[in-house]
């Protein structure tokens, strides 16, 4: 039974304009499009203890995966549910979110902490307001979580704007913990910082993860930072996920032709001469998504049938492959399929 | 890698943080700035004198102008200097109903100062509320609020406090409350402005999904951190309410002779503005004068002092 449900959950965004704007545009005769397809039909599953790392281009929809999941967007279509209960409910243009069990960790510590709160009362407000822990005992938890954390107890008077950024997505990750979260959403939680305070903080991660037998969305655009800490690997593409496997599967031998390309594309070391393989053409913009196959105008093996069909996301064995090769060809002539 | 680099290790590698900067420090550091303007000090010592000369005007007075049996019919007109019935020096002379001007103009000061601040402190709470529920909300309850803010800075304050105090009546209260309308208007612009800003950063996205209350994502995440411009703009309202108080009780809507406030000192005097009793204008005009710069220099200081782009 997975921890996690995430069921068809689609997203979209649409520009607010007022009645004098949309009146002027039905004059001119011309209504440009202002609904962004952050996603679409997204449908995965997490299970208790497990690890999902969302990995993808800035702008397919990561992000927006990892707020709905926290609750901080309501989808539009779908479903996101904890052990069946929603995750939040949209009322009246207002999203409440309704469990306490997800939390989340930004990318940038520097924004993520209220500069003018002390990082105790920070990281202690939270379990206070939900009568989580005891009154009399938080200034002990509060110094508990901090040297979980690694960081001094004596640290807890001090504001934020004293601290070094790995310090402070250390103390974003003590304030999650400290609201004893079934699951974890990281968006990007070590984007921002150092190599060597990425490491640290990984670790930490590592280490939480193993002590308090924690469940994660790790979402970044980091291919090697993923797979050091992921269960299972979900690609997305243009508010899509194109493919999802194991870890050791999918970097061994990626399925899906955007895949494929998105590794081809980190730069290696030590191969005699620079390989450099960035892949072809531009994201498309999710104002207007290319009809079919999303990836097809990039795709060196598409069909007459990408672009006209969506292709669904198939599993095999232990993973999955929105592909149109894996699932009965592209509709070319001849076998360039096998290509694949 | 998990084996390569313990988080023991991890926890020796994290610089120390700075030395602990509390609040007291920090207003220390912010003081010794503020010093470095004579001008500001100036009128910050010039504010000081003022609120105890007027908040110690029943000790200080020679006389209470409240008591109308204390009034010689006699005393009327005396020059600056002179002795009257009481048997003691009017310093700035007596009015037309023998009132003497000093002790007026003490308890007058005291009028304004009470009307100034309460009149503040009062728009700027509504203001907060207005401007907080608006940034924070957005959508139909931030277009409508924040129209009817917009509405109101496109007319003149006094035009406003008028046309209210010809409603309400005349009374402290109901100055109070046409200032505070008149007024609100500023602090919840500002308020706006700057929540919007911090509504978009991520502290306040934290909070909300934690989640933590409406309220307490409003009260203790926002407006601390849109105080700040707000204390600048409370400064400067002060001097402007007081001015506007004085305005109001010169065009004759404002406060009674039996209750002076400055406005209506000079407004008495005003009569013999050209004749050889002008000072009984000049006095209480100077007076008022004095109070509005300080507060404006005062002002304008702590305005160069939290400017974040201030070098520190």
């Amino acid at each position: 039974m997975s921890l996690l449900t995430i069921d068809h959950v689609s997203k979209r965004f649409t520009r607010p304009t007022g009645a004098i704007v949309r009146g002027l545009e039905k004059l001119r005769g011309q209504t440009p499009k202002r609904t962004v397809h952050a996603l679409t039909d997204v449908s995965l599953e997490v299970a208790r203890g497990e690890v999902l790392g969302i990995v993808g281009e800035s702008g397919c929809g990561k992000s927006t995966l990892g707020r709905i999941v926290a609750g901080i967007y309501a989808p539009s279509d779908g479903a996101v549910t904890l052990d069946g209960a929603p995750v939040a409910r949209e009322s009246r243009g207002t999203v409440d979110k309704l469990t306490t069990r997800v939390q989340m960790i930004h990318q940038d510590p520097f924004a993520s902490l209220n500069p003018r709160m002390k990082v105790g009362e920070t990281i202690a407000e939270g379990p206070r307001q939900h009568g989580l822990i005891p009154a009399p005992d938080l200034r002990d938890r509060v110094a508990a979580l901090l040297s979980q954390v690694g960081l001094e107890p004596a640290y807890a008077d001090r504001l934020p704007h004293q601290f070094s950024g790995g310090q402070r997505q250390r103390i974003a990750i003590a304030r999650a913990l400290a609201m004893q979260p079934d699951l974890l959403v990281l968006d990007e939680a070590v984007a921002s910082l150092d190599v060597s305070i990425q490491a640290q903080v990984l670790n930490l991660f590592l280490d939480l993860r193993r002590d308090l037998d924690l469940t994660a969305l790790f979402i970044s655009h980091d291919l090697s930072v993923v797979r050091h800490v992921s269960d299972r690997v979900a690609i997305m593409y243009l508010g899509r996920v194109v493919e999802l496997a194991p870890v050791a599967p999918l970097y061994d031998a990626p399925q899906h032709p955007y895949t494929q390309a998105l590794f081809a594309s980190v730069p290696r070391l030590g191969e005699g001469r620079a390989r450099f393989h960035p892949i072809k053409g531009e994201i498309p913009s999710p104002l207007d998504p290319p009809p079919g196959c999303a990836f097809h105008p990039r795709c060196p093996f598409a069909g007459p049938r990408c672009r006209t069909e969506v292709p669904r996301l198939k599993p095999h064995d232990s993973r999955a492959v929105a592909c149109h090769l894996h699932d009965g060809g592209t509709g070319a002539t001849t076998g360039t399929s096998e290509a694949a | 890698m998990s084996d390569t680099l313990s988080p023991t290790s991890s926890t020796a590698a994290v610089p120390s943080a700075p030395p602990l900067d509390s609040r007291a420090t920090r207003l220390r550091h912010f003081w010794a700035d503020y010093r470095r303007s004579p001008a500001a000090l100036l009128s910050l010592l010039v504010i000081v004198v003022l609120l105890v000369l007027s908040f110690g005007a029943p000790l200080l007075a020679p006389q209470d102008p409240y008591d109308m049996a204390a009034l010689d019919w006699l005393d009327a007109f005396l020059r600056p200097g002179e002795v009257g019935s009481g048997g003691y020096t009017h310093l700035l002379g007596t009015d037309n109903a023998g009132r003497d001007m000093l002790s007026a103009i003490f308890y007058g000061l005291r009028t304004s100062f009470v009307i100034g601040l309460s009149a503040c402190a009062l728009a700027l709470a509504v203001g907060i509320v207005v401007g907080l529920t608006a940034a924070y909300f957005g959508g139909r309850i931030e277009a409508v609020l924040m129209r009817v803010v917009d509405l109101q800075l496109a007319m003149p304050a006094i035009l406003l406090a008028l046309v209210l105090v010809a409603i309400l009546g005349q009374g402290v209260a109901q100055i109070i409350l046409a200032l505070v309308v008149a007024q609100y208007a500023y602090f919840a612009r500002t308020t706006h402005g700057a929540a919007k800003v911090e509504r978009g950063k991520d502290y306040i996205e934290a909070a909300r999904s934690t989640p933590l209350s409406t309220g307490r994502v409003l009260f203790r995440h926002l407006l601390p951190n849109v105080l700040p411009p707000l204390i600048v703009v409370a400064t400067v309202q002060v001097a402007s309410a007081i001015a506007l108080e004085a305005t109001l009780s010169f065009l004759g809507v404002g406060l009674p002779l039996t209750e002076p406030s400055l406005g209506s000192l000079i407004s008495n005097g005003f009569k013999y503005i050209h004749s050889d009793r002008a000072w009984l204008s000049i006095y209480p005009g100077l007076f008022l004068m004095v109070t509005v710069v300080a507060i404006n220099l005062v002002g304008d200081q702590v305005r160069t002092l939290l400017d974040p782009r201030r070098a520190t």
